[in-house]
């Protein structure tokens, strides 16, 4: 049939004509626009909108930010100079950079070792945080918070060994008794470190020499962005496994023990932080046996891991009630016991369901110990509204210092979601 | 091969306190409650050796002493004078506003951004997105001080409004953005029968819900679709209008005009209120757009496609069948959020806001030197609006929660 057509019609081609490329409103840029910018009236107008507003914020930022000025010692200087144009004075952040790090007190000639500190962290964090690494670097993240303490507060180094020491000995006698039960040997282990820090204390006040070869730093010389790190990491690692505690005694069979955790959870969680960090400022110390006096950094701490637990046996608790019942059968068929069930197979899941919400607990954190600054401590925005502000050569300079600060922590919050979206990609073991 | 038998009978042996399930339950309930006990009784022994070693004891009777200080935002009567109580019922009040304001305006921004971020908009998506993540990133006490910073430091000065040829001028002649706060018309009522025009509006308000119900209805029962929307504006606008008119314009506005050194009349929204109120609002709405945004997408692209078969046209697809669905996903977020709105609302105290901490927690607490009794009244004041608001708001979850057969 189509021969025949071909050969009697006269308008039917026989050659195959080169491919042209689509009609250019069909194609490349201009069909982006057209489909993603221009696809309606009100999609115009829409985008219209959102083109002037980025319109106002660059010309608003960019020339304050490319006349900025980097080196000079006080906001006069920097008027002087910039005469009336618009710009930065940055001078503020390049002239007062060590103060807003370390706060105004933290002796100059030490800062390397906070800094060492902060450097090794990433060194302990990654065999946590990326799971292929050797196995052995493990072995440095439990080292780390002893080394970091002895390096941010110095003193005898024999203060950090005698904890270490402590826990060496719990996890000894946790791993002899394990076998028997798990209660046995966790109740256990708690108690041989306590007597092995009661024991050491002795022994630390005995041997410790009067020079040390780190000099001690006092805790209340403690500021800027340091203190915002430090409090953030201490609180968090420690809140993680009191969380835990705290969501499984939630769920818990045990009425009193649920109670109890009910009972702090729910408080906890109703009241702000600004409160709690009132009690560690001001009414801890009727609490404590009269005449202890109790580092400021150490009652914050305590209050801020308090509130972080509660917030995060929440979403651990989520994450329990997420996991099917078939879950909790499969480990009470395998005659698994309860903490045997829990460690094996319910806490691994719960947890890899929980680290978004985690994740969202501990970057809030971090954030909120800029509180801290509201019971005068001097962390990074205390530092600012504080000695720089109130200083006489700095008097003025707000956008700039406030910026700074918002970037220190846009960047340590945006790389922390980052990675806990990352890590949830990489530990999704559905298949989709 | 072992049969499986009976428990021991009988023989209680203390070991099995802690390995048999049957007691070790017991134990560890017995154990955490003496341990609670005991550091309560720890606390209680060392708060009373404290108090006694300072001379103090707990009392709340500083309440009904005379404060002493000026408070610079009432809605109640207040004067130096006036108690501690006074105060702190003053500071509370001051609380509950910022916190409503802050909430109300955080879900328009919440709501508006979280759904521009589904937008196949490609720029809108991008600001959004940008939107999102600055303001979540950042602590929200140096939003609320760079907000303050604003007010205080780049706005101009009441006098600069003075003169032949000032260096600033006011919005529409009505609002006047000064370093000491907005300054905008305030409605004046005139009388009773400014009173009535109020009673019609809230009668009106009310008359479009309950419109709205019974349209509502008979659409359920007998399937006739009656008009929403413009009954709705009628009923919004019409009757508060002709009312307004008949009784012969009872409600004027008072507008601010500066008189001496500062502006006089009309309302004044403190910059420390402006800053703690926007900076809430603008930080918890990138929250809320997260909640917003994870709610619509959780609804299957099916319910769209099924709801588009059907002929529904894209409003109605989003209002009858996505929205309803969505909401089950945003509403516990968003009461959470919510909450964080009231509970960050104490960072008043950074900026000088006269909430409840800034009176009670602050300046009674510096006076009296009653920590511990402050510092209590305050959390139970905190704990009971907490409760209060996820009652409330789970009042509302039940409502719109899914109804399985």
């Amino acid at each position: 049939m189509s021969d025949t057509h071909s050969h009697s019609v006269a308008f039917v081609r026989t050659e195959t004509l080169p491919q042209l490329p689509p009609p250019a409103s069909e194609a490349g840029v201009v069909k982006w626009m057209r489909e993603n910018l221009f696809s309606s009236i009100p999609n115009s107008v829409l985008t219209l909108v959102a083109l002037y507003v980025i319109y106002q914020l660059v010309t608003g930022a960019f020339p304050w930010m490319a006349n900025g000025i980097w080196n000079t010692n006080s906001l006069a200087e920097c008027r002087e100079i910039l005469d009336g144009a618009t710009g930065a004075c940055f001078s503020v952040i390049t002239e007062r950079w060590n103060q807003l790090l370390f706060g105004f007190s933290y002796p100059s000639e030490f800062y390397w070792r906070p800094g060492l500190a902060f450097l090794l962290l990433f060194v302990a964090a990654a065999p946590v945080m990326f799971f292929d690494l050797p196995r052995k670097l493990l072995l440095f993240t439990a080292i780390y918070p002893f080394l970091a303490y002895w390096l941010v507060w110095g003193g005898t180094i024999y203060t950090p060994l005698f904890a270490l020491l402590g826990i060496v000995i719990g996890y000894l006698v946790y791993a002899r008794f394990v076998k028997d039960s798990f209660a046995m040997g966790f109740f256990g282990g708690v108690i041989a470190a306590f007597i092995a820090w009661f024991i050491g204390g002795y022994i630390v006040g005995a041997i410790a020499p009067a020079e040390p070869f780190l000099e001690a730093v006092q805790s209340r010389d403690m500021g800027g962005f340091m203190l915002n790190m430090t409090l953030g990491v201490v609180c968090v690692s420690l809140s993680l496994p009191l969380g835990i505690v705290l969501a499984l005694g939630r769920q818990s069979d045990m009425p009193i023990i649920k109670w109890i955790c009910v009972v702090f959870i729910e408080f906890i969680r109703g009241v702000p932080l600004i409160t709690l960090l009132f009690v560690a400022n001001v009414v801890l110390a009727f609490f404590l046996p009269p005449g202890t006096t109790f580092d400021l950094i150490l009652r914050v701490i305590i209050m801020i891991t308090m509130f972080s637990a509660a917030y995060i046996a929440e979403v651990i608790r989520g994450g329990l009630a997420a996991l099917p019942k078939g879950q909790y059968e499969a480990g009470d068929s395998l005659g698994l016991d309860y903490a045997q069930s829990m460690r094996l197979i319910i806490l691994p899941q719960a947890l890899k369901i929980s680290i978004p919400g985690i994740v969202n607990v501990a970057v809030g954190l971090f954030k909120d110990t800029t509180l801290v600054s509201v019971i005068s401590m001097f962390d990074l925005v205390g530092m600012i509204r504080g000695p720089i502000l109130s200083s006489t050569d700095w008097n003025g300079v707000y956008w700039e210092l406030f910026m700074a600060a918002s970037v220190l922590f846009f960047v340590v919050c945006y790389g922390i979601s980052q990675y806990s979206q990352w890590l949830e990609r990489r530990l999704a073991t559905d298949h989709r | 091969m072992t049969s499986v038998t009976d428990p021991p009978q009988g023989s209680f042996r203390l070991s099995m306190l802690i390995n048999d399930t049957r007691y070790r339950s017991y134990t560890f309930q017995f154990i955490a409650l003496v341990l609670l006990i005991g550091f309560m009784a720890y606390l209680g022994i060392n708060l009373v050796s404290n108090l006694a070693a300072q001379g103090l004891n707990i009392s709340f009777g500083f309440l009904g002493n005379a404060a002493g200080y000026d408070i610079n935002q009432t809605l109640v009567e207040y004067d130096s004078q006036s108690s501690h109580l006074r105060a702190a019922v003053v500071g509370i009040i001051n609380t509950l506003i910022v916190a409503f304001l802050a909430c109300v305006t955080a879900t328009i921004f919440g709501v508006i951004a979280g759904v521009l971020r589904l937008s196949n908009n490609w720029v809108v998506r991008k600001l959004m997105a940008f939107y999102v993540e600055i303001f979540r990133n950042i602590p929200v006490l140096i939003w609320i001080i760079i907000i303050f910073s604003i007010m205080t430091v780049s706005m101009p000065a009441p006098r600069d409004f003075r003169g032949e040829d000032p260096s600033a001028s006011m919005l529409f002649e009505s609002f006047a953005f000064t370093n000491r706060g907005v300054y905008s018309p305030a409605p004046v009522i005139d009388g009773a029968s400014g009173w009535i025009v109020i009673g019609v509006f809230i009668a009106s308000i009310i008359g479009i819900f309950a419109y709205r119900r019974y349209a509502t209805k008979k659409l359920y029962d007998t399937g006739q679709l009656l008009p929403m929307l413009w009954p709705s504006v009628a009923l919004f606008f019409v009757p508060v209008t002709l009312v307004y008119f008949i009784l012969g314009r009872p409600i004027t506005l008072d507008y601010p005009s500066l008189q001496g050194f500062n502006f006089q009349g009309g309302l004044h929204l403190r910059g420390s209120l402006i800053a703690l109120w926007f900076a809430l609002a603008i930080y918890t709405g990138a929250f809320i757009a997260e909640n917003v945004r994870a709610g619509i997408l959780a609804i299957s692209k099916g319910q769209t496609e099924a709801a588009a078969s059907l002929g529904l046209r894209p409003g109605r697809i989003m209002n009858l069948v996505i929205l309803p669905q969505a909401l089950r996903v945003i509403i516990p977020p968003l009461i959470s959020q919510y909450l964080n709105i009231t509970k960050n609302s104490s960072l008043a105290i950074a900026v000088g806001y006269m909430d409840v901490t800034s009176t009670l927690g602050g300046i009674t607490l510096n006076q009296t030197g009653r920590a511990i009794e402050c510092i209590l009244l305050l959390m139970l004041f905190y704990l009971t609006i907490s409760l209060l608001i996820s009652a409330v708001m789970n009042v509302y979850n039940n409502s719109v929660k899914l109804r399985e057969r």
